[in-house]
């Protein structure tokens, strides 16, 4: 009894805590009370005992947190997505372990349900696993970003996939069978190489949102295994949490999910990229030509993309935008939905220079103020600032919202050279008349701005 | 047996609605604490992870146990962690303090 208030109690402050993630002031006790609501679980789990064996637990727990805690300490906020993908994949993986260990333990003795959900449990882990260390190798650049595709790679997909569906038949039928079994587990694992491989760096939120959703999915069936309502609705929670921000960052690129999954960005485009849509002469601008340009601006809008975190200018650039506002101008920064290596990273790496998060603003409620604006400073950020995306029906992201930083009077664009950005595409916006082009590492053209400013 | 699948049916398919309903009002700004945030929830495999390890000895079933209980733990104890990490970093402008000294 006190053991299923506890597990109730556990799943309230999961959904409480989810709730005020919904508010920058409530977010962090939001956090706190999802982790208390755990060590309720955890509690609640360990007061079963009784014949327990505590040498694997305090083992399990001891290593695990070691790592843990090392990880979440020393992790650098640019490298933020590859660690939660990693994390994302030892969830799916434990779910995996768990639904082994347990048909191993009980094997014919499991109800139907059971035995169906270890099948998906085991499967959907193994995936989620396998899947979320290639988006770490990829994100880490252990592996090339681009996409890689061979031929029949959706065919051996789809036989994988039926391969699984039998496999999972056999096994539910016939509990004993641990060599199709065994083998059902490697078909997970081989399917989440194979299906993360052809994604390209620029889809990666996508990937990263959608294995999170997997690694709730994995832990609801696990919660079918084992017949526990907290694990049940815990993995539901995170498996729609997961689904929505999948959906959000699709629409952010104006794409389908079975485009992201199927269609190899990257790849597809970089054919495309021989055709050059973008005509006209390049205006190149100094840095005190710049400094110019923004000490007469009433309003600046900052937009950040991931060429900023790579050269880690985001101190660079918050001190742009302090010393423009104690000139008196207003100072936004406007960061699109895909901006980044997950959903929101961007805004994790503006608050990690202590931007306030009061001038931080979407999409939607600043693509207005462009045309009201004297002065845009673009950062490293390419396609999603892409006028293209409005204008030329051809260009593989006609369609995709952008920033209309093309309506400002002057735009700024900080870059290293005129190289394309993931989508492989020319920027129509680098060579309009009202585009100033100031060549250089990201940093260092910053840093030169602020003495410019200073002074 | 029945009633206790059916049960459990119903309480999978509200959670989904209630997890579309808590999470949709989450604004963008906060998408990335929230999925490191709900990963970690994910970690409550681990619950299932702590009952695979304590009925195991050593023997395999141990070993898998001891795996999962791991893995479960690095999930649970770095998501929450670094969720709390990145919503420290989230402050307001404390008006008049900056720049309006010079």
């Amino acid at each position: 009894m006190i053991i299923e208030v506890l597990y109730l109690a556990a799943t309230v402050l999961f959904i409480v805590g989810l709730k005020m993630m919904s508010g920058v002031p409530t977010a962090k006790t939001g956090n706190l009370l999802s982790a208390v609501g755990m060590g309720l679980a955890i509690l609640a789990t360990l007061m079963r005992g009784g014949e327990f064996t505590w040498t694997q637990i305090i083992a399990g727990i001891v290593v695990g947190s070691v790592i843990g805690v090392v990880s979440a300490t020393k992790v650098q906020m640019t490298a933020m997505p590859q660690m939660v993908a990693l994390f994302n994949g030892v969830g799916g993986g434990a779910s995996q372990l768990v639904a082994i260990a347990e048909l191993y333990r009980s094997g014919s003795e499991l109800p139907l349900i059971a035995l169906i959900a270890v099948q998906l449990s085991v499967f959907v882990g193994a995936l989620t696993f396998s899947g979320s260390v290639v988006a770490f190798a990829k994100l880490q650049e252990l592996m090339p970003g681009r996409p890689i595709l061979f031929t029949g790679q959706h065919w051996i997909n789809v036989l994988l996939l039926l391969g699984a569906i039998l496999l999972g038949g056999w096994v539910t039928v016939d509990p004993g069978a641990w060599g199709p079994f065994i083998l059902l587990n490697l078909v997970g694992l081989v399917l989440g190489i194979l299906v993360v491989i052809p994604i390209g760096g620029a889809d990666m939120p996508v990937v990263i949102s959608l294995l999170n959703s997997y690694s709730g999915v994995a832990g609801a069936t696990t919660g079918f295994v084992l017949f526990n309502n907290a694990l049940i609705i815990t993995g539901s929670l995170v498996g729609a949490s997961g689904i929505i921000l999948t959906n959000i960052m699709c629409k952010g690129m104006n794409r389908s999910l079975t485009n992201v999954l199927f269609g190899g960005f990257g790849a597809v485009s970089t054919a495309g990229s021989t055709t050059i849509s973008a005509t006209g002469a390049v205006s190149e601008g100094t840095i005190d030509d710049a400094v110019t340009v923004l000490q007469n601006a009433q309003q600046v809008i900052i937009v950040p993309g991931y060429g900023m975190a790579v050269s880690q200018a985001q101190h660079a650039l918050r001190e742009v935008g302090d010393l423009l506002s104690s000139d008196g101008a207003t100072v936004k920064y406007a960061i699109h939905p895909v901006a980044g290596r997950m959903p929101g990273h961007m805004n994790v790496l503006l608050a990690e220079a202590n931007v306030s998060y009061d001038q931080i603003c979407d999409l939607e409620d600043i693509n207005d103020e462009f045309s009201k604006t004297d002065a845009v400073i673009v950062v490293g950020a390419n396609d999603v600032v892409n006028p293209g995306a409005k204008t030329n029906p051809s260009s593989p992201i006609y369609g995709m919202p952008i920033l209309n930083v093309d309506e400002a009077r002057t735009v700024i664009v900080l870059k290293r050279s005129m190289s394309p950005g993931f989508a492989g595409i020319d920027n129509e916006l680098f060579v309009l008349p009202n585009t100033m082009m100031v060549f250089g590492d990201a940093k260092q053209t910053l840093t030169k701005m602020v003495q410019g400013l200073k002074n | 047996m029945a009633n206790e699948v059916m049960l459990a049916v119903y309480v999978f398919v509200l959670a989904i609605f209630v997890g579309f309903e808590v999470i949709s009002k989450v604004p963008p700004i906060l998408h990335t604490p929230l999925m490191s945030g709900s990963n970690a929830i994910s970690g409550i495999t681990l619950v299932g992870a702590l009952i695979a390890a304590g009925y195991g000895g050593f023997d395999l079933l141990g070993l898998l146990g001891f795996l999962a209980v791991t893995f479960g733990t690095i999930n649970v104890v770095g998501g929450y962690l670094v969720t709390d990490r990145m919503l420290r970093m989230f402050k307001r402008e404390e008006k008049g303090q900056r720049g309006k000294s010079q």
